[in-house]
């Protein structure tokens, strides 16, 4: 048996986005509701405390294509979750990318989309911008953007802040560190953004040739020594080097990089005692971290996979229903 | 052919120092009085009051695309814009497909303008064999079959003795070497001017450093060779104190700067709108202000277009994939209108000067003038007329400009090329 879509309620008022693009243009406020309504999700439908059956029907009827023209597993399967805990109908959409100076574009894909009589779109794409296109295209559906090139991927993004707060019960005056690959990471900047506007200290961590001193303009603290900040972070994301987003390789070998910024027992322990672990994924075990720290108590890797669940389903939820609202 | 008689403009002739309304007579295609006694019976006579009549505007750079590329522009389409933008000559650029390092595909591109019969078109060569930077073209067999100039355009040679070769070779003919200043290893992948705003776009960024190395690596070559350099596009504050510094210990040497340079920054880039995407990038405000300030000390001598026409296809992809480029033949008169007449930044006389007569030492091709004597080319400005740009208006055969819809204030209003009026509005 589901849960019951008439007690849970309406959207709320507040929120009327049909797109999510990024966390850059979200005000403090709708972040907060975002969280709010996926801590709700999780506590009420995926922990299923009422024997629910982890499901609640507020999409029915509706559909949602993910469109992935990157790899990806976990954030699609957890979209695609999201999606059917939701009620609605999942389709994977096969997009393969090209090079070629012409081709299909992304204007054919959304006419297509529409045509199809599609709700949602989830995107993925290794061009910056691409959703904010889309969107521009789509009025009477819905885009998510899944991970824009090197831009922005809000859900993880609110993925990793809800773990925090959860943990924490607070983001404001935390000091949270991003290490490792920050020039390549669309994680990177989604954090940022929400964690600014959340009232977090945030540093940017790794080596110089992927920390650009221009983040200090942003209100963001840089480092190239990990070793110099640990006693002093609250939270640790490791993010993974995008070897496939570089050009040039930034440094001269993986052996170096693992040597100044792996998270490994050791610089553990110069960490505050409460200090939280977390990882985008996948992980790249005894590269940014070691086996030891990722399956240790500190960690929250699994925990965010959940959250993962939840943040996406509020963002569905809360989007596809403020479009169904803006084209009545 | 039957005379011309203007009538009543307002007559701007920076070569001669004049600006005042006067009469002009054109016969057999030359200017053959300023200020006639009187207009002969016959003249066909044209009322121009209330606008400016200035020597026919040049633009030294623009990319026709014919033969190779008609998808884009043809010589037939582009030549067109160019007049209805009051271009009344224009050089082009040789990255056509084949590209222009043979005397057939130099004279080809002669021949198709002359049967267009629309503006006058100077063919640049190659300057390597198939834009490849490994060894010459037959720089005095391509300058001999009638080409201004020599550029390998986006393609710029890396190798300093090949382009140091270059320039020694082209002081024999006395032709300019043009240079698309650009040190392409930094610019790899890149979509945007490496800043605050690519960075937090995601972008991957082209630093302005790019650009201001090989400016200097080329001022340094003429500086040894003493050939005739001319940097294309100067897009940084860098490129503008290199070239202004050369300039001041006499290096021979020119410059110019395009009108999206002058007008937008990469803050456009937020829209994610591919038409914002341009080689040399849009920088940031401080590089704008200072080509701005270089182009008003002479510094930079000339406003030339880069005229880039891609086809819809192309332009709409996603913006890392989709090509370098903007039209400009249509906006660039009116934009620098508004620029800087509007603001009292330059007058009309040191406008038309940046945008015909310096063009045409530029390329030494003797024009930008009024005088008696000289070629019938002259484009008639109404700077009150008020107008919309949409695709409908525009004679190019691509619509990639990040102004459609936008509207001015000022524009050419008639063309003429040779004595003939060529195009009217």
């Amino acid at each position: 048996m589901s849960a019951n879509a008439e007690t849970w309620g309406a959207p709320p008022a507040e929120w009327t986005r049909s797109h999510l693009l990024g966390l850059e243009t979200l005000s403090r406020e709708e972040i907060i509701l975002l969280l709010d309504t996926a801590e709700r999700f999780r506590r009420e439908i995926l922990e299923d405390p009422r024997g629910t059956g982890r499901k609640i029907p507020l999409l029915t009827g509706r559909t949602i294509v993910n469109l992935f023209f990157e790899n990806s597993t976990r954030t699609k399967t957890s979209f695609g979750l999201a999606g059917r805990r939701l009620g609605a109908d999942v389709v994977d959409f096969a997009a393969a990318t090209s090079s070629l100076s012409k081709g299909e574009t992304i204007i054919d894909t959304a006419q297509n989309i529409l045509a199809m009589g599609v709700d949602g779109v989830v995107i993925r794409h290794g061009c910056p911008g691409t959703p904010h296109i889309l969107a521009q295209r789509l009025d009477r559906c819905s885009v998510l953007n899944a991970g824009d090139g090197t831009h922005e991927h809000p859900t993880q993004a609110l993925l990793d802040i809800l773990t925090i707060r959860r943990r924490f019960g607070r983001v404001e005056g935390l000091t949270v560190a991003l290490v490792g690959d920050i020039a390549h990471s669309r994680t990177a900047r989604s954090d940022i953004y929400g964690l600014k506007k959340l009232g977090a200290n945030v540093i940017v961590c790794g080596p110089s040739t992927l920390v650009s001193q221009c983040w200090e303009k942003l209100g963001v603290e840089y480092s190239y020594s990990l070793d110099s900040i640990l006693p002093r972070v609250d939270v640790f994301n490791l993010l993974r080097i995008q070897f496939e987003r570089q050009v040039v390789r930034p440094f001269p070998s993986i052996r170096e990089y693992a040597l100044l910024y792996a998270m490994n027992a050791q610089r553990l322990a110069a960490c505050k005692k409460d200090v939280l672990i977390i990882a985008p994924g996948p992980i790249n075990r005894g590269v940014e971290i070691t086996p030891e720290v990722a399956d240790g108590p500190q960690s929250a890797i699994l925990d965010q996979v959940t959250n993962g669940v939840a943040v996406r389903m509020a963002a569905l939820w809360l989007t596809i229903s403020a479009g169904q609202k803006n084209s009545n | 052919m039957k005379d011309l008689f203007l009538e009543n403009a307002r007559v701007i002739d920076p070569a001669a120092g004049l600006d005042r309304k006067a009469n002009i007579l054109i016969r057999a295609g030359k200017i053959a009085a300023v200020d006639p006694a009187e207009a002969p019976a016959d003249a066909e006579r044209l009322d121009l009051s209330g606008r400016i009549a200035a020597p026919g505007l040049i633009d030294l750079h623009v990319h026709l695309r014919q033969p190779g590329g008609e998808e884009d522009e043809t010589i037939e389409s582009g030549t067109l814009a160019a007049v209805a933008g009051g271009f009344t000559s224009i050089a082009c650029c040789p990255n056509t497909q084949p590209p222009l390092d043979t005397q057939a595909s130099v004279e080809l591109v002669r021949q198709l303008a002359l049967r267009a019969r629309h503006c006058r078109v100077y063919p640049l060569c190659c300057i390597s064999k198939n834009r490849e930077g490994n060894e010459l073209a037959e720089l005095g067999v391509l300058f001999a079959a009638g080409a201004a100039g020599c550029t390998d355009d986006g393609a710029p040679v890396a190798d300093a003795e090949l382009m140091r070769r270059a320039m020694e070779y082209t002081l024999m003919f006395d032709k300019p070497v043009l240079s698309h200043a650009e040190s392409l290893p930094l610019d790899k992948g890149g979509v945007m001017h490496e800043g605050l705003v690519s960075l937090e776009l995601g972008l991957r960024g082209m630093p302005a450093a790019a650009e201001d190395i090989m400016v200097s690596r080329d001022i340094h070559l003429a500086e040894i060779t003493g050939a005739r350099l001319h940097v294309m596009h100067v897009s940084t504050a860098g490129a503008v104190a290199a070239i202004r510094r050369a300039k001041e210990r006499g290096v021979k040497l020119s410059a110019e700067v395009t009108p999206h340079h002058l007008t937008l920054t990469d803050e456009s880039l937020r829209s994610f709108d591919s038409n914002f995407k341009m080689n040399p990038p849009l920088r940031s405000a401080r590089h704008v202000e200072a080509c701005i300030e270089g182009l008003r000390d002479g510094t930079i001598d000339a406003i030339a277009t880069d005229h880039a026409p891609h086809a819809r296809e192309k332009k709409i992809r996603a913006i890392n994939v989709a090509p370098f480029g903007i039209i400009g033949l249509e906006t660039a008169l009116p934009l620098m209108i508004e620029k800087f007449i509007d603001s009292g930044l330059l007058t009309w006389p040191q406008l038309i000067e940046k945008m015909s007569l310096n063009p045409s030492r530029i390329l030494g091709i003797g024009k930008g003038t009024l005088a008696v004597g000289a070629d019938a080319d002259v484009t008639v400005i109404d700077p009150e007329a008020e107008w919309t740009l949409t695709e409908e208006t525009i004679h190019s055969k691509s619509c990639n400009t990040p102004w459609l819809g936008r509207s001015f204030k000022g524009r050419a209003v008639m063309t003429i090329v040779e004595g003939e009026v060529r195009y009217k509005i």
